[in-house]
């Protein structure tokens, strides 16, 4: 094998897409080399153009998509203008890719070594037999339990987790030289994804094959990546190895993506998320001169007229940024980049009064019948148990964070809290007041003192309204103000979430995605609630728009004594924002507490693991092992005793499955519930 | 250091606009936007251009045939095209020209106004249907159901046959003929968008069924209906056309494309040019109106 060429060399790569109006130049003048066991890791936000450089190497652009410029040399040899068919070779048996949504890369109708197999018959011309063994023997390395049953499973009797377990087996397969990863565990829930990212590092150490890991988590690739590189709105920016990535950033951009990153480490109050002004540019608008210069606070004069180059500043540190040597030298220190911490407002008295209270909250989903008998009572009911006795109180003015995996039921709980779920069981109490009734029957006054915040940006708006007019709509129906004054209020409220009057008439297409957000959170603050819900807020918008909507919300919360509940699965936003934090699994609270208690010990075995499941922007930190293996049990037959058995590595024994664990109480409303005892329980550290 | 902070940004910063100074989009912009959405279509552009034609011809009507399409002239019983009469005369000696015409006039009037009513009550039966589902749902698809069972054509003989030949009749035949198609759609539409985050919100507003329905719901059907809108247009001409051969439509000598086959087809070997004239129209229209709406479809779709 030649050492003496890099894998992959990509050489001043530009990309454009055709579109109805114009030639859009998605990505321009990116260059970089992967050595063999190299991993470079390839971040940006979404748009920026990373996916279109993996697709680009393995020329699947799409029709209207090209390559206007450039070389991309694999060991040497060119891939542009390769046939169809050479390239067909390369990819099945040198470069693999492993995509985002594995339930969309494997087959469904096919069993798992069927669809495996067959990469080795095409690619390698072996014979089944010899095909199913090597299938096994990949499966194995990928550390899939029950590796034989595995194999004779379709793509949907496999969770996420296996199912990208599968796929990456099935990049290995050939033992390509180069893997190509698009995104690999963004789909993943938090523990999950840290067992494939301890996975992909293992096999990365194992068969030393060059890999360009794409992915816009900065924790992520922190965790995998030897090299990084930063994208923004198609440029490479920053290009170093991970450490002098983390540590002495010197481009703009990469140190805003830093500063806008909550920290799971860090306390509520300590930290100020610093988000980065402004929005990515659409690649048809580029700015003139550096393109994050319009977002730059250090940008000057040159910065807005002439177009940075790429330099070596340092040995094997490029950065595109005219001022980077400044940095380097010390002229431009990093003490500039500090904001004033402006002292917290101790904003609430020691004990508020008490808003709203749960008590064994049940919201059971009626499973279909599986009979035609079942309409006739021949067939007992069975329910999803989404929430199964729930129960806590929030003081006024205080930030209960709920966060747990997918499927869970905390947002089951927030959607029942609101009435948009009906109860099966328990209570609701809302300032004294028993609101356990859909949202239909509640009185007009209570629903407005109720509001939330939803998650999914695209859907958050209807399509059909410009912004102002669906503000109005709330404004209207509440009466908050009176009829000539309705213009003003939606400005004001415009101006509250940090837009302005302009985007009255704008409609929902016309916003980005954090636009619209704010847009939201504009509705459910018109009605000046009481308690507002917040359903995962920032999940779905990129990290330096996060920042800015948390920021927001933190800002509601201080100005207008707002209690709020977070719900989320990014266990650093949480700690951010929330006072206390309950952590739920399978429709149960398995610990409660004051936001501090839950994140130092004694935890729950749950949270220490999803604690240690956060990837954290930081290559050098040490990772824990506390690892989940199986998957979420069914909802519908959950498991008895303890829910977590199945999968709790700090099982006690037989008394788990049995027995419903009893709550323990560490003091300052902190309430594990589990069998261990509390010494035990002060010895589990993420 | 703190002088490169302080630098101006590359666009001055614009101060904010009044209130005063926004306005809602114009009507003539909104126009325009759907018009470049057809012109980058040639499938829309052409059906639409087609259909046109046929609008200005009907409108025209007058103004471009000498004859109205009553006029009998037992003199010139089926001639051919002459000078006087640009498309010959009929059976009865009146002009072939003018009653295409004031048959265009017919179809482009009751083909609309039938998928119309169809629209309103495929709407007022699918929009609960979806919304609520349960045993709303199963009660009024199974109905639906039913009379979707029925051939097409069937049906409207049997409605026609009972109520008797008239313009308004045809309009309630293909209505009902159209309805549960249309409620479908719509129910459709609505189980998808019901799960939206904006119905969610709405309902947190303390909105009430018929509010979210028709407010937050409806207008965002509004794309696929108007192509299905078209395409039933297109449907329902040739319906009408169908029913005029079948002696169900207008009742003579109401001048109707299909019953100008009707009337021409036996005396074909003589005289080709009312039944050919009246069968092209038919075809162009139902042809461009599905291209229109095929188009505009595709084009509306293309970069989502």
């Amino acid at each position: 094998m030649e050492d003496n060429l890099p894998i992959l060399a990509v050489q001043n790569l530009a990309v454009s897409y055709k579109t109805r109006k114009r030639i859009v130049d998605a990505v321009r003048d990116v260059s970089f080399e992967i050595w063999r066991g190299e991993n470079l890791g390839l971040v940006g936000e979404s748009g920026c153009g990373k996916s279109t450089v993996a697709y680009s190497i393995v020329n699947f652009l799409g029709a209207n998509g090209f390559i206007r410029q450039g070389e991309i040399l694999f060991r040497g040899q060119s891939l542009r203008n390769r046939t169809e068919n050479e390239l067909r070779r390369l990819r099945g048996a040198e470069i693999s890719m492993v995509y985002q949504e594995p339930m969309s890369a494997l087959n469904p109708t096919m069993r798992i070594q069927d669809q495996m197999a067959e990469t080795l018959m095409t690619h390698r011309g072996l014979t089944k037999k010899d095909a199913y063994e090597q299938v096994l023997d990949a499966l194995k390395r990928v550390y899939m339990p029950d590796a034989e049953g595995t194999m004779r499973r379709y793509p949907h009797q496999l969770s996420g987790g296996q199912q990208q377990r599968v796929l990456i087996a099935m990049a290995l397969l050939n033992n390509p030289s180069l893997l190509i990863m698009d995104e690999p565990t963004t789909a993943l829930d938090v523990t999950v994804e840290a067992a494939v990212l301890d996975l992909i590092a293992e096999l990365q150490a194992q068969y030393q094959t060059a890999t360009l890991y794409i992915s816009h988590n900065m924790g992520v690739v922190a965790r995998v990546s030897h090299k990084i590189a930063v994208m923004y709105a198609g440029e490479i920016v920053e290009l170093a190895d991970a450490g002098e990535i983390f540590h002495r950033p010197l481009h703009p951009y990469t140190m805003g993506l830093m500063r806008c990153l909550p920290d799971v480490d860090a306390p509520k109050g300590t930290r100020r998320l610093v988000p980065i002004p402004g929005r990515v540019p659409s690649p048809h608008q580029l700015p003139q001169g550096c393109i994050f210069s319009p977002r730059c606070e250090f940008a000057q004069d040159q910065c807005f007229h002439d177009h940075p180059v790429q330099e070596e500043i340092q040995p094997r540190h490029y950065v595109r940024c005219w001022r980077a040597s400044e940095w380097v030298h010390g002229t431009l220190g990093s003490e500039c980049l500090e904001e004033e911490l402006e002292p917290c407002p101790e904003r609430w008295d020691e004990n508020p009064p008490r808003l709203l209270r749960l008590e064994r909250v049940k919201v059971y989903y009626p499973v279909p019948f599986q009979t035609v008998g079942g309409y006739f009572g021949l067939e007992k009911r069975r329910y999803v148990h989404a929430a199964d006795g729930v129960d806590f109180h929030i003081q006024r003015g205080r930030t209960l964070g709920i966060v747990g995996e997918s499927g869970c039921g905390k947002s089951t709980v927030a959607r029942a809290i609101v009435g948009l779920e009906p109860l099966y069981d328990g209570k609701i109490e809302f300032i004294g007041l028993d609101i356990s009734v859909p949202v239909q029957k509640r009185s007009l006054e209570i629903i407005q003192k109720m509001q939330m915040v939803f998650q999914d940006p695209n859907s958050v708006l209807n399509p059909s309204y410009c912004v102002g007019d669906q503000i109005a709509f709330t404004l209207r129906r509440f009466r908050t103000v009176s009829k000539g004054q309705i213009q003003e209020e939606v400005g004001r409220l415009l101006r509250a979430v940090k837009l302005d009057e302009s985007y009255y008439y704008r409609m929902p297409r016309q916003l980005s995605g954090g636009e619209k957000q704010r847009i939201g959170i504009a509705r459910a603050i018109a009605s000046q609630p009481a308690l507002l819900i917040c359903d995962e807020p920032v999940s779905a918008l990129d990290v330096s728009v996060q920042a800015a909507v948390l920021n927001l919300l933190l800002e509601i919360q201080n100005s207008q004594n707002t209690t709020m509940i977070l719900i989320s699965h990014d266990l650093s936003a949480v700690r951010f924002f929330s006072d206390e934090v309950a952590v739920m699994y399978l429709g149960k609270i398995v610990e409660i507490g004051p936001c501090e208690a839950i994140y130092t010990p004694p935890h729950h075995p749950y949270t220490a693991a999803l604690l240690a499941a956060v990837p954290r922007p930081n290559p050098e930190l040490k990772v824990s092992h506390v690892r989940l293996s199986g998957r979420v049990p069914s909802a519908v037959n959950p498991p008895a005793g303890c829910r977590f058995h199945t999968r709790c590595p700090f099982k006690v024994g037989e008394i788990c499955d049995r027995e419903e664990p009893p709550g323990r109480d560490f003091g300052g409303g902190h309430r594990i519930v589990c069998h261990l005892s509390p010494d035990e329980l002060y010895r589990i550290t993420p | 250091m703190g002088q490169s902070l302080s630098l101006p940004r590359n666009s001055s910063p614009k101060s904010s606009p009044t209130l005063e100074e926004i306005r809602p989009p114009s009507l003539g912009r909104r126009l325009q936007d759907f018009l470049a959405l057809i012109w980058a279509s040639p499938t829309a552009m052409v059906g639409l251009i087609i259909v046109l034609i046929w609008v200005i011809l009907a409108v025209f009507a007058p103004q471009i045939s000498h004859y109205t399409p009553y006029e009998q002239d037992y003199t010139q019983i089926n001639k051919p095209p002459s000078s006087q009469h640009l498309l010959g005369t009929d059976h009865l000696g009146r002009d072939v020209l003018a009653r295409l015409l004031f048959g265009a006039r017919t179809i482009l009037l009751l083909g609309p106004a039938s998928v119309l009513v169809a629209f309103l009550a495929g709407i007022a039966l699918g929009l609960p249907a979806g919304y609520y589902g349960g045993w709303i749902d199963e009660t009024i698809m199974r109905v639906l159901d039913a009379f979707m069972a029925f051939p097409t054509i069937l049906l409207y003989m049997i409605i026609i046959s009972a109520l008797g030949p008239s313009a308004l009749n045809v309009v309630i035949a293909i209505a009902i003929g159209g309805t549960p198609g249309i409620a479908r759609l719509v129910r459709a539409l609505t189980m998808d968008i019901r799960t939206r985050e904006y119905v969610a919100a709405a309902k947190l507003r303390g909105d009430s069924d018929a509010v979210i329905m028709l407010r937050e719901i409806l207008p965002n059907c509004r794309g696929p209906l108007i192509v299905d809108f078209l395409m039933r247009v297109g449907y329902a001409a040739f319906y009408i056309g169908t029913l005029g051969f079948l002696g169900l439509g207008l009742p003579p000598p109401t001048p109707d494309w299909g019953g100008m086959v009707q009337e021409g087809h036996t005396r074909m070997t003589v005289n080709l040019w009312p039944v050919l004239t009246a069968t092209l129209s038919i075809i162009s229209l139902v042809i461009g109106l599905n291209l229109f709406a095929d188009g505009l479809r595709e084009e509306s779709m293309r970069y989502q």
